[in-house]
């Protein structure tokens, strides 16, 4: 069985903030990281391995320093590292990404691929699911369990709104993961070890032989117009005093607006 | 295009490096350069003092297509059980907004309902709808909702089209807009029509909610949004609206994926996070566990029920269905009460267009403070107790 993760490097989001004042991002010391959620789809990737003997492959698109992401997820015993990369990718939105990651993954060829449920930087979840309609293969998303894996079909459950559904799906299939799948597990030493050694393939445009009109900004539909800080409600009112005070303007705010 | 420093009008400030989110921008002899690992995101052309920085060479258009071609606004009416979902009236009413602006029709599509659900739709404000009542559609599912969805969207050809950024939304949604090579914007907050142009402004949250980003379409139709469910309001019902209902087949192609069960999981209150009026939300400041049995019992006597934030859910004090944020649910209640509860961004993304927001926090400091209308400075643990004798006194329990 062949399985390919789809990974994605991102800021840690939990650690940028923004100037009001300039409208800018404040990055100073915020790391890399690998997508939170991408880090589940690895660890899927990994279990099914387990059991089932797999070879995990583990796909990035990204400017060159992308590759320690790759790097991380082979120290979590991937056996294998792709990065896609090219001047030609840069401005990809949702769609263009997407494209460019099926034309490999397709190139590379697999019967699993695996996305996280999200990356935090764009929180779009778009990504998965796109990849799969270009590969004409079906998608299960948000999926918080694996019920059943064979040589030719899985059944997951899926988390929706209200509860769960259980899906099943011929192989190939994409799944998107949500981080109630399953614990991702430390890298090993000796994955430490072969992450430094590894060499990581790199694949262009011209590998994949795809039509620029598609890739970067020029395939890309969706446009960046501008980028603002969210607004914050200024009429704020502080209730001070002792707690018996505060606690007798509270129950008369509830009685204000009906709540009592 | 290309992001490129106008050394003459640098002054070496480096607000821009800190404005790139992939750190693509270093300096070199005292002023800025732009390297290879630019990815085009435009983030720093407004975070330079000095107009410094530019885009060159115009944005070429991927698809010569005739914009004109397409005219209307689509909404996708999720239903659950056969019923049309509360999210399915809140596009009618931000699509029917839209229509009206651009003088064009609104046309809703619904799948795996019957007829007296899409008069519904049509009482909410939608002109006509697209209806499969083919009953193997009331459950969900991926292929069958991308080619019919589709086909509506390449025989209709509208320039919008919207879907709630529901679990449902967010699954079919981008498949179909990946076949049409249409622009997809992922949960919206607000919707604009761009004078002029007719573009569709779609704004959203990104990097967690610590920036809000305005997304176009220019050169491509149609323009497709997924957007977050309770934040647009619902419009008004009118019983005597009249309007089409066009009746589709179900797609003659079988669907590869199966789901074989459905299973609703019910969370210990009988009111949903979504749909309720008052909200007590609980944090890591209630310290352990029992500070929810307390919340729950605020909650019950102002008829409401219970949030939390990710901190009190990881720490195993309540189920991941109270959970309010950006990794949990979107909630626009009339009041939010949030009891320890810092308010970090990827919280208040969550639960900031709630009516009225109090908050109850020991640190003035507290982020939450900035987005509460009224603010509590103080011990939770003797507010909420003394508010909960106080209000069953008067009650006389
Ligand atoms: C990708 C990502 C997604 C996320 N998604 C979400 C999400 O969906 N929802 C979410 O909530 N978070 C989310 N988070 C986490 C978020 O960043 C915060 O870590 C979290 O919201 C903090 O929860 P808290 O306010 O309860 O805890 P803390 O930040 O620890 O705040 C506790 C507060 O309680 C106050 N306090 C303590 N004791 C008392 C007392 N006795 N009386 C009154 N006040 C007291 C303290 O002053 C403090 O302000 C996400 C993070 C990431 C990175
Ligand atoms: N540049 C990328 N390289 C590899 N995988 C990606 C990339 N962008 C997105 N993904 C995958 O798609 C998922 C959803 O991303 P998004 O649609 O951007 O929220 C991520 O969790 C990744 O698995």
């Amino acid at each position: 069985m062949k399985i390919i993760v789809c990974i994605k490097q991102v800021p840690d989001t939990a650690e940028v903030r923004i100037n009001p004042q300039t409208n800018t991002l404040i990055r100073d010391g915020v790391p890399s990281i690998i997508n939170p959620y991408d880090t589940h789809a690895i660890e899927a990737a990994l279990a099914i391995k387990d059991v089932h003997g797999a070879d995990v492959t583990v796909l990035t698109m990204g400017p060159p320093q992308a590759e320690a992401a790759l790097r991380e997820a082979v120290a979590m015993g991937a056996d294998d590292a792709v990065l896609l990369t090219d001047r030609a990718f840069a401005g990809s939105d949702t769609w263009a990404t997407a494209f460019t990651l099926a034309a490999a993954i397709k190139f590379l060829g697999c019967d699993i691929a695996l996305c996280g449920k999200q990356a935090i930087d764009g929180d779009t979840a778009q990504v998965g699911p796109a990849i799969a309609e270009f590969m004409d293969i079906p998608h299960i998303s948000y999926i918080s369990k694996i019920e059943a894996v064979s040589a030719d079909a899985i059944t997951v459950c899926r988390l929706m709104d209200e509860g769960y559904d259980v899906v099943q799906a011929p192989l190939p299939v994409l799944l998107t993961v949500v981080k109630e799948l399953n614990r991702p597990r430390m890298a090993s030493l000796k994955g430490k070890m072969r992450a430094k050694k590894i060499e990581i393939r790199k694949l262009t445009s011209l590998d994949l032989s795809l039509d620029k009109n598609n890739l970067g900004l020029e395939g890309s539909p969706t446009q960046v117009k501008n980028i603002f800080a969210p607004e914050i409600k200024k009429d704020r009112i502080v209730i001070g005093g002792t707690a018996e005070e505060q606690t007798d303007e509270l129950i008369s705010i509830l009685k204000a607006v009906k709540c009592l | 295009m290309q992001i490129k420093v106008d050394r003459e009008l640098c002054t070496g400030c480096q607000t821009c490096v800190a404005s790139c989110p992939y750190d693509a921008i270093v300096m070199s002899e005292d002023k800025a350069l732009i390297n290879e690992y630019c990815q085009l995101c435009r983030a720093c052309l407004s975070a330079c003092p000095e107009g410094a920085i530019k885009e060159y060479g115009a944005t070429t258009a991927s698809q010569a297509a005739d914009l004109s071609a397409y005219k209307g606004v689509l909404v996708f009416a999720e239903q659950r059980d056969g019923h049309a979902a509360h999210v399915a009236f809140e596009l009618i009413s931000a699509g029917r907004r839209l229509a009206d602006t651009l003088s064009v029709s609104l046309a809703a599509a619904l799948f795996g309902a019957s007829d007296t659900e899409a008069e519904e739709l049509i009482k909410w404000g939608a002109d006509k709808v697209y209806l499969c009542d083919d009953s193997s559609l009331t459950r969900f599912n991926d292929e069958p909702y991308s080619e019919l969805l589709s086909k509506i969207i390449a025989d209709h050809k509208p320039e919008i089209v919207l879907a709630g950024a529901t679990a449902v939304g967010r699954s079919f949604f981008p498949r179909v807009a990946a076949r049409l090579h249409a622009g997809l914007t992922a949960d919206c907050t607000s919707l604009e029509i761009e004078e002029g142009t007719r573009n569709l402004l779609a704004i959203r949250p990104a990097f967690g909610g610590n920036i809000m980003a305005t997304i176009v379409c220019p050169d491509t139709r149609p323009q497709m949004a997924t957007v977050r469910p309770k934040v647009m309001k619902t419009g008004a019902y009118e019983q005597t609206r009249k309007g089409e209902i066009i009746k589709i087949e179900r797609p003659a192609k079988p669907s590869r994926t199966k789901v074989i069960d459905v299973v609703k999981e019910d969370s210990n209150f009988n009111i949903s996070l979504q749909d309720a009026e008052v909200i007590v939300s609980g944090g890591r400041g209630l310290a352990e566990a029992k500070g929810f049995a307390m919340l729950g019992e605020l909650a019950e006597l102002l008829g409401g029920t219970l949030g939390a934030s990710r901190a009190a859910v990881d720490e195993g004090w309540i189920q991941y269905g109270h959970q309010v944020g950006q990794t949990g649910k979107t909630v626009c209640p009339k009041i939010y009460i949030a009891c320890g509860i810092s308010g970090a961004v990827q919280h208040m993304v969550g639960m900031q267009s709630s009516d009225i927001i109090i908050a109850i926090n020991k640190n003035p400091e507290a982020p939450i403070f900035n987005i509460a209308n009224y603010g509590i400075v103080g011990d939770l643990y003797e507010i909420i107790p003394l508010a909960i004798k106080k209000i069953k006194g008067e009650r006389g329990i």
